[in-house]
């Protein structure tokens, strides 16, 4: 198989994927500058407005616009996490709606939970500067 | 006396104003790079043949674990001081809410401290996150439909 440059480089898919996702990383900085929200709550805030945006199906058309411009900021998560509980719903009804949110997010999360663990342990604890 | 006003004033001036519009910049650009690195690796997954959901996994697995380990390593802060929320509202942000509060605690032990501080602040991220999506999928069971706005 041949490297193909031109796929993986596609300037259009990247400049929108950019400015997508540089605007959504914006809003999230006016937040931070215009309100007291620690970044806590914006992560809370991110996810949700992600879920229900995705449960609404307004998410979808930006993620099919904007790629990972979309699905890479905190929103994509939630969007993720709605797109497979109605999946799961669509699938096998109740049960569905409890699996299939996390089942959507799976690696996600237990590379966030593994990932984080393991860097936390080679981490030098770092002295604050006063 | 207006000492008071005089030390405000002071403090009004020292104090770095938070210029926002720089800020906006930065989260901007930096934001949208994290992006776009995604875009990249999701195109190399398209073209190696992977659909569209196992290539948003594998790009979330892989821009979580190069942020985690540059937490770790104390990068990312450097980076976040600099991009706001353009490394924050990306999923880099959500691996640093895990390793920095672990970080902080490893002096309390690797069960308690490092085990049980990850989650101080991305634990609501789960739980906020997923309760929506179960609501979402409730609310699809009910009414049977997505297209609430989709005229």
């Amino acid at each position: 198989m041949e490297f193909d440059l031109a796929q993986i480089f596609d300037p259009m898919s990247l400049l929108k994927c950019f400015i997508v996702g540089g605007l959504i990383c914006v809003i999230g900085q006016i937040l931070i500058d215009k309100t007291k929200l620690t970044p806590a709550r914006i992560l809370v805030i991110f996810v949700t407005t992600g879920a229900v945006l995705g449960g609404l199906g307004v998410y979808q058309y930006i993620v099919d616009f904007a790629g990972s411009g979309a699905t890479v900021p905190l929103t994509g998560f939630g969007y993720n996490l709605a797109k497979g509980a109605i999946e799961g719903a669509r699938q096998s009804g109740l049960i569905g709606v409890f699996t299939g949110g996390v089942k959507a997010c799976a690696g996600g999360i237990a590379a966030a939970v593994f990932f984080g663990y393991i860097a936390s342990l080679i981490s030098k604890p770092k002295m604050k500067k006063q | 006396m207006d000492n008071k006003q005089k030390y405000q004033q002071y403090v009004d001036k020292k104090s770095p104003n938070s210029p926002i519009l720089k800020n906006c910049f930065f989260a901007f650009v930096i934001g949208g790079l994290i992006c776009t690195i995604g875009q990249v690796i999701a195109n190399i997954c398209k073209w190696r043949g992977c659909d569209t959901a196992t290539s948003g996994t594998i790009v979330s697995i892989i821009l979580i674990g190069i942020s985690a380990f540059l937490t770790g390593l104390n990068i990312f802060n450097k980076i976040g001081k600099i991009a706001g929320a353009g490394s924050l509202v990306p999923i880099t942000g959500f691996a640093n809410s895990i390793v920095s509060p672990a970080m902080e605690y490893k002096s309390e032990g690797y069960v308690m401290g490092v085990g049980g501080k990850m989650f101080t602040v991305s634990g609501p991220v789960l739980v906020f996150g997923i309760s929506a999506s179960i609501l979402v999928g409730l609310v699809f069971l009910i009414f049977n439909t997505q297209s609430i706005t989709l005229v």
